[in-house]
């Protein structure tokens, strides 16, 4: 039987156009990178460090946090570099005074509204912008109880900096479950369910796609959040091992935290064509029979 | 997709708010009650449903009107009709502080507290409501840091209603100002002036009422009426261009909108052709009048040249900028010419659909041109064969619900679409994503209003009035300690002096301390500065804005610091939230203004002058949006103009 149809359909498969190129200049540096990077694209092709929050390779910019601005020259105020597309002849300055201060008092105003104490990195960013959060003095913040309402993680909005990655990894970008958004305004936007629900009557399907986009530790899975609790985790103790997921003929990779010879917890690489560092319930939580009777302590 | 649904159920009160206003569920897959047995067969919606997101809002604002706040059943019906997971929606819906998510009375009275009304009365009036009547509603959301439970703030009573403080409602003209929302099957709303807290209490229990200062005037001979409604003055230097018909034609008849000149305009557009009326604005040299002076000839050109065929022009009427009205003079006096403005840009840029998007606040207004849109599709000015002419278009009104940021031109966009009002990030800009990723025209009122004169005068005779750099007619909002509060039309190039002339001069306490000139986004000017000419040039030099063309005058009884923490509090209270040097640099400048103000400042008041310049800094320059980037402005102004705040 001849099939002329898919023939024809694979003669006319386009071939991609390549990109055009785009040049400009960073901080007097001139580099040249395809049509439609961002200008932190471009910053990272010259390896020029930029300090994001928001932003994360596999999710879509929302430019919220502000931590990523430089300055273009011509422009009224200063660009997310994230979000920022290139165009051809702009002049770009990843540090300048403008630059330094705005990174500095978005610094100090997180540091005084939120706990950054499990935020990796974020002491070293403190400290190189000069952040003193302190003089704001006694100010208002965002302190909450910890919502411990289900057995597999914990949500410590304290620590929220309302970087939008756990919305976007629950919605569009990942998931599309939409369990979780912000709600509210203002100071007191925050991420919600649906009238504050706990989250075994939301949509949440415990992925936990949420808990490895978020940069702060908000989100932690219960047993992090227990060994945190119990000053017994430590991380200089903790071996990272890629293995496949034995649950189902996908395949996602699993990369299993060891600590003194019990799985921590279970993470999936970013690089990850396919996954793009996500899992389902069962490949994120569902490792603790590998060590029933094992450990007692993770029962 | 599968959206897990609430388990609530709606009532049948809050079932027929949103079938009216989105028609009846096609079957039992988007909430229809009856489950056929060719609905266990088939499956309908999905995409369908989905495509209707834009009406998230409208279908909230139903639930609110009728029943006065929004429970899970109705909330979870509106998510099952429109597929809207209830995560979202529940996003959207704590937004908007008009609609409430907790259990609240009937009658709800938001009282301004804002600028011109403070100065006014409104907090003797506040003052009186906490001491005799009960505390405000809280705002704020369940579940977040800022809970604000029910019970914990108000006792319920289903006879009485409670009452809210609100932002400044677009009254000051009539200040202290109040807006009253009953809800019901048929939903009161009155815009009040001249409210005191007696006044207050006998609305919230069912006494003695204050005045209904916006309810339309009588039917009489509409040509010896002076304002479209009491209250308000109208006054200009020279011809009146943009208020020539408010008040002397009736705003609720096309033929009486015809009688003084309306749709000549449009007449002359179509002689013109779509690049000839653009010729005309340019050469009329009008720039944007909502405060960032952007020419419109260029917009309408940017939006006439894409290669995007579905295009949208949007009228911003949520006029929320503290101390600003005039819109809402353009919109209950003159509805006729907002439409017709519209028709005009709509034909230009080839926009097939047009959107007035009209604060929450105004109901008069929306009602007015509601009734010039109906009016005009009846007489075929709109429809599928504009004028006879072959071009389509309609416009359709989207009323705001309690959201300054949503005048911002992305925001606008966002409100539309049925999500919450956050703004968008610049580039990509409107002209060609816009709403619904669509090139899109987003101006003011009073901008398109100022393209009837053009288009009837000729471009380049327009230019001849006002400044070679400013040309044309402005609007300004007079309001607090002046003689006559209203809105006055001045040729560009006038002077603040001459202005406040026209006002009456200074009233109160006859001697004039400041004057907040452009809104809360704008800057203070010293009495010493009435010889300030009104354009931008003049100023942008003065290093003061426009802005909105808001004019709030203090006198010397006037606690100017009273007056910096109620605008440090607006912005905190309309910040979005979305990024950071917005949502925690507004507080933080608060706090900052309250220990100076309370005599404990950090690291002496000069330490707190130098911490406030650098929020700002972070503020203007670190800002999605304009709302962030000008937060700063007018205390900056305070602090270094008036020296308000001496180290």
């Amino acid at each position: 039987m001849t099939m002329p149809h898919l023939k024809l359909v694979q003669l006319s498969r386009p071939t991609r156009e390549p990109k055009r190129m785009i040049e400009l200049t960073i901080d007097g540096r001139a580099v040249s990178v395809p049509e439609g990077s961002t200008i932190l694209n471009a910053c990272q092709a010259l390896g020029i460090e930029v300090p994001t929050l928001c932003w994360l390779e596999t999710l879509t910019p929302v430019n919220v946090c502000r931590v990523c601005v430089v300055e273009v020259e011509g422009a009224r105020v200063l660009a997310p570099s994230c979000s920022r597309e290139v165009e051809a002849g702009m002049k770009v300055k990843s540090r300048s005074e403008r630059v330094d201060l705005t990174r500095k008092l978005v610094l100090e105003m997180l540091a005084s509204s939120v706990d950054l104490s499990t935020s990796p990195g974020m002491a070293e960013m403190l400290a190189e912008y000069g952040a003193a959060p302190e003089r704001f003095g006694e100010c208002e913040t965002v302190a909450q109880p910890v919502k411990v309402d289900n057995d597999l993680y914990v949500r410590d909005y304290a620590k929220c900096v309302l970087c939008y990655k756990c919305v976007e990894a629950c919605g569009e970008d990942h998931q599309n479950t939409f369990a979780i958004a912000v709600a509210g305004r203002g100071f007191h936007a925050h991420i919600s369910t649906e009238f504050a629900v706990d989250l075994p009557e939301s949509a949440c399907v415990y992925c936990g796609n949420c808990i490895a986009v978020c940069p702060t530790g908000a989100l932690m899975s219960k047993r992090e959040w227990e060994l945190r609790e119990a000053g017994q985790w430590d991380e200089s103790k903790q071996t990272q091992t890629d293995t496949v997921c034995p649950f189902c003929g996908v395949g996602c990779t699993l990369t299993l935290h060891v600590q003194e010879g019990e799985i921590v917890k279970a993470t999936s690489p970013l690089d990850n064509d396919i996954t793009v560092g996500n899992l389902c319930v069962k490949g994120r939580f569902g490792w603790r029979h590998v060590q029933n009777g094992r450990t007692p302590s993770a029962s | 997709m599968d959206v897990k649904l609430l388990t609530a159920e709606p009532t049948a009160d809050e079932r027929a708010a949103v079938d009216a206003r989105l028609g009846p569920p096609s079957s039992a897959w988007d909430g229809g009650l009856d489950r056929t047995p060719r609905d266990l067969h088939l499956a309908y919606g999905g995409k369908s449903q989905r495509d209707r997101r834009h009406l998230l809002l409208p279908a909230l604002q139903a639930l609110q009107e009728r029943i006065g706040w929004i429970s899970e059943g109705g909330f979870g019906y509106v998510c099952e009709r429109l597929s809207v997971p209830p995560a979202d929606a529940w996003g959207v819906a704590t937004f908007y502080m008009m609609l409430a998510t907790t259990p609240r009375p009937k009658r709800v009275l938001h009282v301004c507290d804002d600028i011109a009304c403070r100065i006014k009365g409104a907090k003797a009036a506040c003052d009186g409501l906490r001491a005799h009547h009960s505390p405000p509603l809280a705002h704020g959301v369940v579940g977040g840091h800022g809970d604000a439970r029910p019970g914990t703030h108000v006792t319920l009573n289903e006879f009485h209603g409670a009452w809210t403080t609100s932002p400044c409602l677009g009254l000051c003209d009539v200040a202290p100002a109040a807006l009253y929302l009953e809800a019901g099957k048929a939903p009161v709303e009155r815009s009040l002036g001249d409210v005191t807290s007696d006044a207050a209490m006998g609305l919230l229990g069912g006494g003695a009422e204050p005045a209904d200062v916006l309810a339309p005037a009588p039917l009489g001979d509409p040509t010896k009426r002076v304002a479209p409604h009491d209250g308000t003055h109208i006054g200009s230097l020279g011809e009146r261009r943009l208020l020539k018909r408010v008040g002397v034609a009736d705003p609720t008849s096309l033929a009486s909108y015809r009688a003084h000149g309306g749709y000549a305009a449009l007449d002359r557009a179509f002689a013109l052709g779509p690049e000839g009326v653009i010729k005309e604005l340019n050469d009329a040299k009008l720039l944007g009048r909502g405060g960032a002076a952007f020419p419109i000839g260029r917009k309408w050109e940017a939006v006439r040249t894409q290669p995007e065929r579905e295009r949208y022009i949007i009228c911003n009427a949520d006029e929320s900028e503290p101390g600003t009205f005039k819109d809402r003079v353009l919109l209950t006096g003159d509805p006729f010419a907002i439409v017709e403005a519209l028709t005009i840009g709509a034909y230009a840029a080839g926009c097939s659909k047009g959107y007035v998007y009209i604060r929450g606040e105004y109901p008069l207004g929306a009602e007015r041109i509601q009734g010039a849109i109906n009016q005009a599709r009846a007489a075929g000015l709109l429809g599928e064969n504009v004028a006879g002419r072959g071009f389509a278009f309609d416009i359709e009104v989207r009323r705001g619900a309690g959201a300054y940021i949503c005048g911002e031109e992305t925001a606008i966009f966002e409100s539309i679409e049925g999500k919450r009002g956050e703004p968008r990030n610049k580039p990509p800009f409107p002209v060609q994503h816009g709403l619904f990723d669509k090139p899109t025209i987003v101006n003011n009122v009073e901008t398109l209003a100022n393209v009837l004169p053009i288009l009837v005068e000729g471009g380049a005779a327009a230019a001849k009035i006002g400044t070679a750099q400013s040309a044309g007619t402005r609007l300004f909002c007079v309001s607090g300690h002046v003689g006559r509060p209203g809105v006055y039309e001045l040729p560009m190039g006038a002077t603040l002096g001459e202005l406040m002339t026209l006002a009456g001069g200074v009233a109160g306490t006859g001697t004039l301390q400041a004057i907040l000139l452009g809104g809360a986004a704008g800057a203070f000017v010293r009495p010493d500065e009435l010889s300030l000419k009104l354009t931008h040039e003049d100023t942008r030099a003065a290093g003061v804005t426009l802005g909105s063309g808001v004019v709030v005058a203090f006198d010397s009884s006037v606690d100017m610091k009273d007056v910096l923490l109620r605008i440090a509090q607006f912005f905190r209270d309309e910040s979005c939230g979305q990024c950071v040097p917005c949502r925690v640099g507004t507080v933080r400048q608060q706090e900052s203004l309250v220990r100076i103000t309370t005599g404990k400042p950090l690291g002496g008041v000069s330490g707190e002058l130098a911490l406030l310049d650098e929020i700002g800094a972070a503020m203007k320059d670190g800002s999605i949006c304009g709302l962030g980037q000008t937060a700063y402005a007018a205390i900056e102004s305070a602090i270094k103009r008036l020296q308000l705040v001496r180290a």
